[in-house]
């Protein structure tokens, strides 16, 4: 079973054409990169303003939660039906909005609340330290907050893109291209080795994708405050209500 | 959407009982499993980088991935159910390893070294004092498990498992809005059922929280 996926994986021939490998990688990072960014757009600002000022953090922590229990594959559909009749012409966009739209919620609530918590969590006294020296709130915000709270946004965006680039298996579904082509044609063709090629195909790339974040998080995470995080898992505190709301933001970065 | 319901409501309820125990049956399993990981985590401290390294791989493998490689692993069929339990109890294990291990890690000091003081045995003392201790931490984790299963199981339809996806799959063929409908609002309430249950558990598991800190 696993060598005729070998053998799928390297056959010269599902590595060139408009159906090839290299073209639908680039196609599934394409949707999913067009999501993430505008997650990003829309996730950290809302979340660096409420960790910032700790107004309407339970509205957006319920809202971030609930997000999640919407079920992935029933609001592509239901974007797909309602947006698709009123987009005419030969493009995708008639399936490229609504996965987008997914894609884009998806990626939110982990960006979101991972934001807000890392602002959260900074330790009072540098906040207070930061405001004695004459810092304005922006600069408290901005030199202060955000790079303390970089290792945990940076966890958030990590998991919104592996969450992004698993899910983007199922534009396929809808008639899109990407990794997911493989495992939705191999499944109406009873081509078992093209399906499990599609699936590992997407696992790569999501670990190849975590890894590069990884990397590009110890370059921009300053070593202060990387060296003191490594060891806060180890004490984290009492387990009072303050853990559960850490743990949340946490989880994300498993 | 109500026609659509009346019309259909023994087949959507035969979904809605299989998707239950496909969301259901991985969180148990997952816990089970993800109890004595987790504490080896903490008990030795060498394991945890390794045990959380590898839950954290586990973790990246897209879940529609695994319920397409493991009929190949595990030599079952490819539409059988087993696959989406198996897949999801992976998952329930990845992310509650590093929680309980952190849950566990979470208990003061000197509450373990009372216990020890009063004549408590390792066991005894992580079942009665540790375990209860470390329960808000690891129900939080639970919660993010049991939230996200439901929306995981019904990705499972597009490969044909017959749960509540399928309401979706066969809007998207009819391009008819009622049964997309009925599937969210069902997906939304059956993660909000789990999510209260546990909530109401951890409560009743620790009823020292509520003498600290009424809410």
């Amino acid at each position: 079973m696993i060598g005729n996926i070998l053998d799928w994986l390297t056959d010269p021939d599902h590595w060139s054409g408009p159906d090839g490998i290299p073209t639908r990688i680039l196609e599934h990072l394409q949707y999913s990169v067009i999501a993430l960014v505008i997650a990003v757009l829309i996730g950290l600002p809302i979340g660096l303003l409420i960790g910032h000022t700790g107004k309407g953090t339970a509205v957006v922590a319920a809202i971030a939660n609930s997000l999640r229990a919407l079920p992935t594959i029933g609001l592509l559909i239901f974007f797909v039906v309602l947006i698709s009749p009123h987009i005419h012409g030969k493009s995708d966009a008639a399936y490229l909005i609504p996965t987008e739209i997914v894609l884009t919620l998806l990626a939110i609530p982990s960006i979101l609340s991972n934001t807000f918590a890392g602002v959260q969590n900074v330790d009072p006294a540098a906040r207070d330290a930061a405001r004695g020296m004459g810092m304005t709130g922006s600069q408290v915000l901005f030199k202060v907050e955000l790079p303390c709270a970089l290792p945990l946004i940076m966890s958030g965006i990590r998991s919104a893109t592996l969450q992004v680039i698993a899910t983007t298996t199922i534009a396929a579904y809808v008639s899109l291209g990407g990794l997911g082509r493989y495992v939705f044609d191999g499944q109406s063709q009873q081509d078992y080795p093209q399906m499990a090629s599609g699936a590992v195909l997407v696992a790569l790339l999501a670990m190849t994708a975590d890894l590069i974040l990884a990397l590009v998080q110890r370059a921009i995470v300053s070593r202060g405050i990387s060296g003191r995080y490594a060891k806060g898992g180890a004490e984290t505190g009492p387990a009072d209500a303050m853990a559960g709301e850490f743990i949340n933001a946490e989880v994300a970065r498993v | 959407m109500i026609t659509y319901f009346k019309e259909h409501h023994a087949e959507i309820l035969s979904w809605l009982v299989s998707h239950i125990w496909l969301a259901a049956v991985p969180v148990v399993l997952g816990l089970i499993i993800a109890l004595p990981i987790g504490w080896l985590a903490q008990r030795y401290r060498w394991l945890y980088a390794p045990l959380v390294s590898i839950a954290g791989l586990l973790y990246t493998i897209p879940s529609i991935a695994l319920f397409v490689v493991l009929p190949g692993l595990l030599g079952t069929k490819v539409l059988d159910p087993i696959n989406v339990a198996v897949a999801l109890t992976i998952y329930t294990v990845a992310l509650l390893v590093r929680v309980v291990a952190d849950g566990l890690a979470s208990v003061p000091d000197d509450v373990a070294q009372a216990a020890t003081a009063m004549g408590y045995g390792r066991f005894q003392r992580l079942v009665a004092v540790e375990l209860p201790i470390a329960v808000p931490v690891i129900a939080a984790g639970l919660r993010v498990a049991a939230v996200s299963n439901v929306s995981l199981v019904a990705v499972a339809a597009t490969i044909g498992v017959p749960e509540l996806g399928q309401l979706f799959t066969n809007g998207f063929q009819l391009s008819y809005f009622p049964p997309i409908l009925i599937g969210i609002v069902l997906c939304v309430a059956l993660a909000l059922v789990f999510d209260t249950v546990i909530v109401l558990v951890t409560r009743m598991l620790t009823p020292w929280r509520r003498a600290v800190q009424p809410s």
